[in-house]
């Protein structure tokens, strides 16, 4: 009875890929581990939106199963986010859902073209340092000091030429879009591996002090938030069990 | 006067294979002659330089209206296109793993795809008993199962053996004329990589 009674709940708290017409706006619900990997992007990207969202952290191997199972997840991995009445997967294909929901991908097509090469980049450099965590110890550190090079002599130099160019507060089309919030994202998680990363980009500098007061990303950035924190080695063990590699 | 897309890369598949497929589907010619971040794919097209693989095959999709009528379309012409790519791209790096590990990692591949992609596109194509994958039209996410498809057939010739839906889908859409023609000889469709390829690529990329 108590487990009919709580497949009653869970049945209740999980909604089915197409709710009724009329059911009342629900948040987006976003299923992943416990920690940054390639989910804290799409939170990001949420958050600066303004948008309120739901966590199913994956925390055993039974429940992880579980979602393959049920054939929830595409091609059986996370990220997954629930949304409008969708079950999303794919990391690009989700922020690239969300940019356009939110008006943060341009006003036109060479506009979103522009924020998708800039987020590219951006998100390559971040999954650099989430795989980094995942590296043998000896080489972990060596991982981290060619994130910190490439950061300061790809990535970080094109920002800076880019914004030094048009002169513009945000960039791209002058408004605040889905490129601004990964380039703050990646600065900010370089800056954990070597805090005097932006000594060389005054713009960037300015960018990033300029990017965190935006109110959304301010509360974003604060205790408490859905922000999580970098990968240690307990998130590590625990997302190795379950994925068992 | 409108200019063909040029594209910059090196001459074999690698990252670029996906875009000469869309362009080739889309029936747009282009020719094979200022990097982001100092990276290749790169295409110069409508006045701009465009890099980052996905970000060129967006473009293009939306561009060549094969990306959905709507946002919910486009999201999951995304969510297969991505899981295709990231099949593809494994097969692309394989090439440069160390010899003992290649074997591995291409009998990685087909396993993969017989378990985790194929299967997915299979079920789609049974759920709604129709000829595309997406909105019952041609789009970008037909072209890169297709390629998928090829690309794994080349590993293992039988692995669709247990895919019937998918065994008719690469016929028709390999029946489509502008593919029709991007798979005949002569077309800019390049061959997998060979130990020249490589070795090009590593002398240029220096690893």
């Amino acid at each position: 009875m108590i487990i009919v009674f709580l497949l009653f709940l869970l049945f209740l708290f999980c909604p089915s890929e197409n709710p009724e017409p009329g059911v009342m706006t629900t948040k987006p619900k976003l299923c992943y581990f416990c920690g940054r990997g390639r989910m804290e992007s799409i939170r990001w990207l949420l958050a600066a939106a303004g948008v309120e969202f739901e966590e199913e952290f994956i925390e055993t191997t039974e429940q992880y199963e579980k979602l393959q199972k049920d054939g929830r997840l595409l091609f059986g991995q996370v990220p997954m986010v629930e949304i409008d009445g969708m079950v999303l997967t794919q990391t690009r294909a989700i922020l690239s859902y969300l940019a356009a929901k939110y008006d943060l991908y341009g006003k036109d097509l060479k506009e979103t073209v522009r924020i998708n090469m800039y987020a590219d980049g951006t998100l390559d450099l971040m999954m650099m340092t989430a795989q980094a965590a995942f590296k043998p110890s000896e080489e972990k550190e060596e991982n981290l000091t060619l994130i910190v090079k490439k950061a300061k002599t790809r990535y970080f130099p094109a920002f800076e030429k880019i914004l030094n160019d048009h002169g513009e507060d945000f960039l791209v089309g002058n408004k605040f879009s889905w490129a601004d919030i990964q380039l703050l994202e990646a600065i900010l998680m370089v800056e954990e591996l070597d805090a005097s990363v932006l000594s060389d980009f005054p713009l960037l500098k300015a960018f990033k002090a300029r990017i965190s007061n935006i109110p959304t990303i301010k509360k974003f950035l604060q205790p408490g938030s859905p922000r999580k924190p970098p990968p240690d080695s307990h998130y590590v063990e625990v997302v190795r069990g379950i994925l068992q590699f």
